[in-house]
């Protein structure tokens, strides 16, 4: 029961993209369409569920303070979370890289679906996020793999609703100034304002 | 030949000017007409979350700009020695690097700023201006160039989160820099004269609306239009 409420506040109420401002660039950029929307969506809940948890082991055992002791125990007290930024995104891009050569091989389908949005993702900050927020708040492995779903399902429903949002907006007068960029920060701060209601739900 | 063709010939071209007119639109131009965030759509994903209050955003906007034109300079002295294939791995081993730093620094020296900052530091590797600087300008440019145009970039990407953190604290939480104006206005017009404060402005919300509407005016000024 905890895990489903830590997965529905990280899908609703502690959007990536509404609450945190993360994956903003390619929010913004792969919004034109729904169909592009949904592929570079379904690449992030992808990517984040793997992640998280590969990221979780790697700061448990190696990069905590404390954590080689299981090495040897003259280890316990090597301290290597400066290291932090580097591994994680070492991992990510190597994941992303692995990923995409694994899809590639048993779905191809699928792979011609996600193709280009793959390699972006590995500089994507909701990636990142994901994982330095999954170390900065000490989740457990379970709760990890469950913020990475949740938090990857969030931005995949946030961008999809833009881009819909977007593809009727196409046929709107708007003033050339507001026109694309504008008009689009616009609408997600509306969009923000409508998920602010999901705060009052006590989970 | 006469004697003073070939003096012409033995004399070096002239070394650039240190701050030349070239160089010097390398800085102006990304301030309004290319600016990365208003125009180019770059950028805008870490540093949103940090302009509730003007200090972080300013510690935010010096580190973004150490770090710009840092990776910029490191990776323009390597430019001709880094495989094509590899080359994101490396950019992205030294802009960890350089960010690594900032964050330890400030750990050492600014340990509040540190809490408060929480993961946008760690970000900063992510934001698209550091990469979109790397591939489109120090991978081509030498060294000094590099770092001019790192600087012009990040400065014209701190101004627009200075201007969108003066305005979110200002309505938001009625101070400039933790000066509480807001109170002070209500003290020389005595009680009667209370200006509120708007609970909208501190959330993300605040954030979104200010920035579009900071891009309208900017839009409208330079009459770009996107299509």
């Amino acid at each position: 029961m905890e895990l489903f409420s830590l997965g529905i506040r990280s899908i609703f109420i502690d959007n990536m993209v509404f609450a945190y401002f993360l994956g903003m660039c390619s929010f913004l950029a792969v919004s034109k369409k729904v169909s592009t929307a949904i592929g570079l969506g379904a690449a992030v809940i992808f990517v984040l569920t793997v992640t998280v948890p590969v990221n979780w082991l790697l700061n448990e055992y190696v990069l905590k303070e404390g954590a080689l002791s299981w090495v040897m125990a003259d280890l316990a007290s090597v301290d290597l979370s400066f290291l932090r930024f580097i591994m994680f995104i070492a991992i990510i891009a190597a994941m992303v890289q692995l990923v995409e050569m694994v899809v590639e091989k048993f779905a191809p389908a699928l792979y011609g679906a996600l193709g280009i949005f793959l390699p972006l993702i590995a500089v994507n900050c909701a990636i990142l996020g994901g994982s330095l927020f999954m170390a900065q708040r000490d989740y457990t492995l379970a709760e990890s793999a469950v913020y990475g779903f949740g938090s990857g399902t969030g931005f995949c429903l946030a961008i999809v609703a833009l881009a819909a949002i977007r593809e009727k907006l196409k046929y709107s007068n708007v003033p050339n100034g507001l026109k694309g960029l504008g008009i689009t920060m616009l609408l997600t701060g509306l969009m923000g304002m409508a998920f602010m209601s999901f705060m009052g739900i006590d989970l | 030949m006469s004697a003073e063709t070939i003096e012409k010939a033995i004399v070096k071209k002239p070394a650039e000017a240190f701050l030349s007119k070239r160089r010097k639109k390398l800085v102006t131009d990304p301030l309004v007409d290319e600016n990365p965030i208003t125009i180019q759509v770059l950028g805008i994903c870490s540093a949103l979350a940090v302009t509730t209050q003007l200090k972080p955003t300013l510690v935010m906007a010096i580190s973004v700009i150490f770090v710009v034109a840092m990776s910029n300079f490191v990776i323009s002295l390597m430019r001709n020695t880094i495989p094509a294939r590899v080359r994101i791995i490396v950019q992205l081993a030294v802009v960890a690097t350089l960010v690594t730093l900032v964050s330890e620094v400030l750990k050492a020296f600014a340990y509040d700023m540190y809490k408060e900052l929480s993961v946008f530091v760690g970000l900063i590797i992510t934001n698209c201006i550091v990469m979109g600087r790397l591939e489109a300008f120090a991978l081509g440019n030498k060294p000094y160039d590099s770092v001019l145009d790192g600087l012009g970039s990040a400065l014209g990407y701190s101004w627009i989160i200075l201007t969108v953190a003066f305005f979110r604290e200002l309505w938001g939480s009625g101070s400039v820099f933790g000066l509480p104006v807001f109170d002070t206005i209500s003290g020389i017009f005595g009680p009667d004269f209370k200006l509120a404060t708007n609970g909208l402005m501190v959330s993300p919300v605040g954030a979104f609306i200010i920035l579009g509407l900071i891009i309208w005016v900017q839009r409208t000024k330079t009459g770009y239009v996107e299509h």
